[in-house]
């Protein structure tokens, strides 16, 4: 009888050998790092064009494309958050043409229509600040189905919440109460944002319904994250006046937490929604932390002038 | 010579009788197809669209010959049922699945190296129609030895493909054994993105099992510095050295699988 490898140590042979494998993966990684900058691009970037290259296959095609349009946003923005979008030179320059390559491979994508417009319209470094493409997204998606009256909310809130301009978000909400199956609350949405543009409580009210209504959990936390930067901005408010109390009696900012907390003035250093330490500027200004996952506080909406 | 030795140049012999190295002639025409079709319609950037296209074809018919010879290695020899008369030979069934191993590598190698000089005789044949301005502005040598580098990690990635090819090539169909190592060089070629995977999911176990296959599944990405070579951005020795070492020690994991699938296989 010849001898033969037995099974148990050939496996445990090939386990060691896939563990060398691994030794000499990460010391090429360590030596040789990747490169980060690896330019991203779309080789196509006619939707039709790709549609019809993919004809048969169009439903996972656009699968596909959705799945690079999330890793690009996601990667992106990770990039952007590390490095910071100005001083890097980073942009979300295929963005757009990504969701619009999904969109017209597979033109009933809620989901693409929905999150893209999200992802489109968040400002610089978590987004490319795009409300107009945004816009534009959702339109494409209202012209294949009419009746989709979350699209012509998501436009609302975009108008809204972006642009600040109430005219056009009230418009927008009645728009999608005319529609069969749009909730009540569309129609008092419609009025407040008309009335009380740029109030926080009405700014408070569009994202509970937003996050009572949302179908994915992506959306509920995307409106839960913008109600927690709704209680910074007032968690802000509130903690200065108390910096500029202290600022008015001892004549010059405090520079940090420590000479306020030791006035008694507060407890301790105070935390965001979060759970990220406020930060306070040379000047007494009160703003969040870069590494909060809150950071960048929205642009304030504009109040509405009172009614003449 | 020994058994090993003697089996592996009987395969490339056999190779070479089924006119593999047909694809020579294809691999000819396409490049000199290629440098004139693209000295009509590109401006500027033909010599490296000619590097770019002789890289990757040298690549893509690697691989066509590693996958398909590959598969039928040892299946075909137990479809035909020669392996009952090599069997009955003083050759030991470890040798068998090496030998066969060699001899593709050997046939793999000459493929290599003459698309490698054929792209090197178009370059040149580019010089001596246009002259000395062909090289202006261009970002390396018309003649980069760099490209090289190139090659040369190309067959490693080849070897393993080879030797993924033979492991299935021992207890699967033909057909099975193609679909599988197609599967797994695709798989291999993205199995880079799975480093990332938990920045983008919630489920740590979905995490962990990511990290674990990109650990099990070879990763083709590293053996591809075509890009950086044709733009001349430096690939320096010692990662060439350590992505060689990391598809040998892939394939000798993978060889000791084959040959301990093989020795137990029963042909009754």
């Amino acid at each position: 009888m010849k001898p033969q490898l037995q099974v148990p140590a050939a496996v445990a042979i090939a386990a060691l050998l896939v563990g060398a494998c691994a030794f000499f993966q990460n010391t090429r990684e360590a030596r040789y790092p990747l490169s980060e900058d690896t330019e991203e691009s779309l080789y196509i970037t006619s939707g039709k064009t790709l549609a019809r290259l993919t004809r048969g296959y169009n439903a996972i095609a656009a699968d596909l494309y959705w799945i690079r349009t999330i890793q690009y946003y996601g990667g992106t923005k990770r990039k952007a958050a590390t490095s910071g979008a100005q001083a890097a030179g980073i942009d979300y320059k295929l963005l757009y043409p990504m969701l619009d390559l999904t969109t017209t491979l597979d033109r009933r994508f809620n989901i693409a229509y929905r999150f893209g417009a999200i992802f489109l319209a968040e400002a610089p470094p978590g987004g490319p600040g795009r409300p107009d493409l945004a816009i534009a997204l959702l339109q494409k998606g209202l012209s294949e189905r009419p009746d989709k009256w979350e699209y012509m909310q998501d436009i609302g809130f975009v108008h809204y919440w972006w642009r600040h301009d109430y005219t056009a978000a009230a418009r927008w909400f009645n728009r999608a109460a005319d529609t069969p199956g749009a909730p009540w609350w569309l129609r008092s949405l419609a009025a407040s944002t008309l009335a009380e543009g740029g109030d926080r409580r009405a700014s408070r009210q569009i994202w509970e319904q937003l996050r009572e209504t949302a179908e994915v959990d992506w959306l509920r936390h995307d409106a839960e994250r913008k109600l927690l930067q709704l209680r910074a901005l007032d968690d802000i408010d509130a903690l200065q006046s108390v910096v500029d109390r202290f600022t008015a009696a001892s004549g010059r900012p405090p520079g940090g937490w420590e000479p306020i907390v030791r006035a008694g003035l507060l407890r301790g250093t105070p935390i965001d929604p979060a759970q990220t330490p406020y930060e306070i500027d040379a000047a007494g200004r009160i703003h969040v932390s870069m590494k909060s996952p809150l950071f960048p506080l929205p642009e304030e909406p504009q109040r509405l002038p009172p009614a003449s | 010579m020994s058994v090993v030795g003697w089996i592996g140049v009987n395969v490339f012999r056999e190779s070479v009788r089924d006119k593999v190295l047909y694809n020579l002639v294809a691999f000819a025409l396409l490049m000199i197809g290629a440098s004139f079709l693209i000295g009509q319609l590109t401006a500027g950037q033909d010599v490296k669209i000619i590097k770019d296209l002789g890289l990757a074809a040298t690549s893509i018919f690697g691989l066509f010959i590693a996958v398909f010879i590959g598969i039928g290695l040892v299946s075909k020899e137990v479809e035909r049922r020669s392996i009952y008369a090599l069997l009955s030979k003083p050759v030991e069934r470890y040798q068998i699945v090496l030998g066969k191993y060699v001899g593709l590598l050997l046939t793999l190698a000459v493929n290599l190296a003459i698309m490698a000089a054929a792209i090197y005789v178009v370059l040149a044949g580019i010089r001596w129609i246009e002259g000395a301005t062909v090289t202006a502005g261009l970002e390396t040598p018309l003649l980069d030895p760099a490209m090289l580098k190139a090659v040369v990690l190309t067959f490693v990635e080849l070897a393993v493909v080879t030797a993924i090819a033979l492991f299935f090539s021992t207890f699967s169909t033909p057909l099975l054994s193609a679909a599988l190592t197609l599967a797994l060089w695709v798989a291999g070629r993205f199995s880079a993105d799975l480093r990332n995977f938990n920045q983008v999911v919630d489920s740590p176990a979905a995490a962990w099992l990511a990290k674990a296959l990109f650990f099990v599944l070879p990763n083709f990405g590293q053996f591809d510095v075509r890009a950086q070579v044709v733009h001349g951005q430096a690939v320096p020795l010692g990662y060439v050295a350590l992505a060689s070492a990391y598809g040998v020690t892939y394939i000798l994991a993978l060889l000791v699988a084959a040959v301990t699938i093989f020795s137990r296989r029963d042909f009754k």
